[in-house]
């Protein structure tokens, strides 16, 4: 069942990811980001990360993509889809290069049994333990708060920073 | 199902890179971006079951400081767009002497 | 006998300095004050230029500050003298300060020294330094640069006292291109004037070429010795260096080098003669006193070194009788009065260097000491002379050389007290019994025929002959600048006659202090061998031979070296008669000539120098144009040297480097180009870049 599921959370995502590079309007790419972004708030689950697929949800698929719509509603950019995409050489080039990127990384990734990196690998169940000590959230949020409460502050202070940076740089002749 | 997470992570990853090269919208550029981020999460999710909750952090980290870029990216989109009235990155070379 | 404790030695140089300071802050504010007016004055009318008068502290404060930082230093060091004096200092007292160069196998202390050698000198530098600068204060009050002048000569007097203070020889080298730059600044001193920029450059050059010689000299002390400091040098000399060997000659050689280019010796004299550019006291101080000296002191310093190198010592003494005699011709058909005294002032260092090449090297000082005086005061009289004249012809606004001997005559009756003085210095410099010359002068060239016992005795013998001729040149040069200047009618002009008047006290003080040194400076040092005979006061003189007692520790070590290989010295000259017999010779022949000279000088009809043409005759033509040297140098070393430096700029630099240079830089200008050519400064390229980057680094870590 899992793997059913993993399969068809990774076909709207993928789905979704091309869609988004395809559509030409851009409120249309971004409903397709926002399904992306679901599916992969799925395969979270499936993969153990229950808390992060929340706040998948909430975070980004919720607040962060409003933002930018709220973005292209505010620039007006709704109807003007004429020749977004580019075409030619450029577009040759970047499906060249970027296909044979995807070749190498998922024909290193795929092949299992040839990776060396796999075999250090101690298998899936590490997780088990932590959840089983203190819960899903609590497996994050103990390390969040005693081991990586400097990075976090730091984040928070970064957030800021952006809050403040973004503001004085959208203020109308700043 | 670590390999099928990374392929998928590698193929989402292709899929933004691509979009970066191809889009002129300097939003949607932006949104793809954002996919490649996601793509590097799936990643580290998949692997933090074989290696720990520390790969789980990682990804808190990585949608915070994404939520920080994308604050002020927009706001470089919105300040860039009242200057010239266009978000099409093909018009904009400043990044030259 | 009491310990000597050297009482503040570093004062003694850093009070000029300060001195320096004072005056040098002055002359900037002189100097913007001067460009203020020019700029105002531009606007207001030429005319009015040289009436705006400078504030009265601005001729005030140098007039104090320049003698005042000298006197002080005269004072100590006549303190310091008279501690040294009572202790019977054996070794020389070395006082350290710091670490100066201290690298690899090389460490030079910023050291003074102070001994009986040294000791001399500074009493000769401050002192007669300060009676120089008092002078100063008369001659020069009314010029624009009076701060600048000052200030420069205070730096003077600074390096010259490192140069004769520092205790080893990186630290002489100091004082030595100090000194140089000095002397360049104050030849220099009336830049406006093209002349006399071009002589302060000429004598800057030609002193570069000595030093390039005493620089080579310091590296070979090094590399042979070991060390450079003169403890070090003179402790080591003797075991490391075989009398007489190559390395010896050629350390001695090379100091000889740069010892001709300060001292002004064949080939590298034809600086100093230009160098009367300068203000008449500076050619008193820097050119005849004491800068000039310094290639003496040099090689009395390096006496050791030079006893150890009997065929430098030759070349030395050789160098100087060439010098001697070739200078004295030349002061014969000279006109200009300072160039007069600027080619005695070369003929006299020829004998300093003739007593110090035969290893008299207290007689060389001795010279050396006198000359400063009796040169100094001859300077100064010149100078006394030349403003006179200058007043004269400015008032009526003549355009007469104020330098020119023929357009004097004369002044006695006008300048008595400059008169008297020069007289007396006059008789000091023909070697005239009991003046100051007669002694140091006979004592030389006693010393040069009698060093003929070791090896080299030919050469010696003829040097005899050659500082005799010269003697007798010095009476007769000397002479006749006398008569020219101060006898017969004058030829001034009549109106012009009654500006003639006597200098002030400030100027005819320092005459007369010089006049007294001039005229008693000789017994000093009256030689053991006339001390007893009527030319030493049957013994009744008092000092006798005390320089030669005072220095012994300095020179008592070439004097042993010089002993053990060479032997004595003889007690004949060359044609038989001791030193009483040939002291006599020596004065009656100076004094028949100065007689002889007198009338022949006098009984000439002098026209004024417009109305008199170059002189007739081939000697004569050949003596007033100076042997031709300069001419000589000018095609030889002057020409082909610009001839290769023409070519080296316009073809080896300016095509060739400048090309090669060029081209580089075209190719990497083309690779620039190419390289813009992805500088798009569109985001989208950066990003494909970037992507292809990463997918090579990729490619290349994983297949």
């Amino acid at each position: 069942m899992p793997e059913i599921l993993f399969y068809v959370f990774a076909g709207t995502a993928v789905g979704g990811a091309v869609g988004v590079v395809l559509q030409r309007n851009p409120v249309g790419s971004l409903l397709f980001m926002v399904g992306t972004l679901a599916s992969i708030a799925g395969i979270f689950v499936l993969l153990e990360a229950q808390f992060l697929a929340a706040i998948q949800l909430m975070v980004y698929a919720g607040a962060i993509m409003v933002l930018f719509l709220f973005v292209i509603m505010l620039l007006n950019l709704g109807h003007d889809y004429r020749a977004d995409l580019k075409r030619g050489l450029g577009a040759f080039l970047a499906f060249a290069v970027t296909g044979a990127l995807g070749g190498l990384l998922v024909g290193q990734l795929g092949g299992v049994g040839e990776n060396p990196l796999y075999e250090y690998l101690p298998g899936p169940g590490e997780l088990d333990r932590v959840f089983a000590a203190d819960g899903i959230v609590g497996a994050i949020a103990r390390p969040l708060f005693t081991d990586y409460v400097v990075p976090f502050e730091l984040v928070g202070i970064l957030l800021l920073v952006a809050l403040i940076g973004a503001v004085a740089l959208a203020k109308k002749g700043g | 199902m670590l390999t099928e997470a990374l392929v998928l992570s590698a193929i989402l990853f292709v899929i933004g890179t691509f979009g970066v090269l191809v889009r002129r919208n300097a939003i949607i550029v932006f949104l793809c971006i954002e996919l490649q981020v996601n793509a590097v999460n799936v990643s580290f999710v998949a692997l933090s079951r074989y290696l720990g909750i520390d790969g789980q952090l990682f990804v808190f980290f990585v949608m915070t400081v994404a939520a920080a870029e994308n604050a002020v990216g927009l706001a470089i989109i919105i300040s860039i767009f009242r200057h010239y009235q266009t978000v099409d990155v093909d018009n904009f070379n400043l990044l030259k002497w | 006998m009491t310990e000597f404790h050297p009482l503040l030695p570093g004062l003694i140089p850093l009070l000029p300095l300060l001195g320096f300071l004072g005056n040098g802050m002055l002359a900037l504010v002189a100097g913007v004050r001067g460009a203020a007016e020019l700029r105002a004055g531009a606007g207001a009318g030429k005319e009015k230029l040289g009436e705006l008068a400078p504030p009265p502290w601005m001729r005030g404060l140098p007039s104090w500050i320049g003698p005042g930082a000298i006197g002080a230093a005269f004072l100590l060091t006549l303190m310091n003298f008279v501690g040294m004096a009572r202790s019977g200092l054996e070794a020389p007292a070395i006082v350290r300060y710091w670490d100066w160069i201290s690298t690899g196998g090389i460490r030079i202390e910023a050291a003074l020294q102070l001994d009986q050698l040294s000791m001399i000198m500074m009493l000769v530098i401050t002192g007669v330094g300060l009676l120089i600068h008092v002078f100063s204060v008369g001659y020069m009050r009314e010029d624009p640069g009076y701060a600048r002048y000052f200030a420069y000569l205070n730096l003077f007097v600074f390096f010259m006292l490192v140069l004769v203070m520092g205790a080893s020889f990186p630290l002489m080298f100091v004082g030595w291109e100090g000194v140089g730059l000095c002397s360049y600044l104050l030849i220099g001193f009336w830049f406006e004037d093209r002349e006399k920029a071009d002589a302060g450059k000429k004598a800057f050059i030609v002193n570069r070429i000595g030093d390039f010689g005493f620089l080579v000299a310091i590296f070979l002390l090094f590399t042979s010795l070991g060390a450079v400091d003169y403890a070090g040098v003179f402790g080591a000399a003797p075991e490391l260096l075989a009398y007489g060997g190559s390395t010896a000659t050629a350390i001695t050689l090379f100091l000889l080098i740069g010892a001709a280019g300060k001292s002004a010796q064949i080939p590298l004299y034809v600086w100093l003669p230009d160098a009367m550019a300068g203000p008449t006291p500076v050619s008193a101080l820097i050119h005849a006193a004491t800068m000039v000296t310094a290639g003496v002191y040099l090689v009395v310093r390096a006496s050791v070194l030079f006893a150890l190198a009997p065929a430098g010592s030759a070349t030395v003494a050789a160098i100087g009788a060439a010098t001697a005699l070739f200078a004295a011709t030349i002061a014969l058909q000279q006109y200009d009065i300072k160039k007069v005294l600027a080619y005695s002032t070369v003929s006299q260092l020829g004998f300093m260097f003739m007593g110090v090449g035969a290893g008299a090297y207290v007689a060389g000082v001795f010279h050396l000491v006198t000359h400063a005086f009796f040169k100094g005061l001859l300077f100064l009289g010149a100078g006394a002379v030349i403003h006179s004249m200058h007043h004269a012809l400015h008032a009526t606004h003549k355009d007469w050389d104020a330098q020119d001997m023929r357009n004097m005559g004369g002044l006695r009756h006008k300048m008595p007290v400059t008169w008297v003085t020069m007289g007396i210095a006059t008789l000091a410099i023909a070697g005239i019994w009991p003046f100051a010359g007669f002694f140091s002068k006979d004592e030389i060239v006693w010393y040069a025929g009698a060093a003929r016992t070791g090896g080299y005795g030919a050469l010696f013998t003829a040097l005899w002959g050659v500082a005799l001729v010269a003697a007798v040149l010095t009476a007769i040069y000397m002479t006749r600048l006398m008569v020219m200047t101060f006898y017969g009618s004058n030829r001034t002009g009549e109106r012009e006659a009654e500006h003639l008047h006597e200098a002030p006290l400030v100027m005819t003080i320092p005459l007369s202090i010089l006049a007294v040194l001039s005229l008693f400076g000789g017994w000093l040092n009256v030689p053991a061998s006339l001390q007893e005979s009527v030319f030493g006061g049957f013994g009744l003189l008092p000092m006798s031979d005390w320089l030669e007692r005072w220095l012994e520790p300095v020179t008592e070590l070439a004097q042993e070296i010089h002993l053990s290989h060479a032997g004595g010295y003889a007690t004949a000259s060359p044609l038989g008669g001791g030193a009483v017999l040939w002291a006599g010779i020596a004065t009656g022949v100076a004094l028949v000539t100065v007689g002889l000279t007198f009338r022949s000088v006098s009984k000439r009809g002098i026209r004024p120098a417009s109305e008199s043409g170059a002189p007739v005759g081939v000697v004569r033509g050949l003596l007033y144009h100076k042997w031709y040297v300069d001419e000589l140098y000018d095609r030889v070393f002057v020409r082909p040297l610009l001839g290769a430096s023409r070519i080296a700029w316009r073809w080896v630099d300016q095509i060739l480097i400048d090309g090669s240079v060029n081209a580089v830089g075209s190719v990497f200008k083309a690779l620039g180009w190419f390289g813009s050519l992805f500088q798009t400064g569109q985001v989208t390229t950066y990003a494909f870049v970037l992507t292809l980057g990463a997918l090579a680094v990729l490619g290349a870590l994983l297949l």
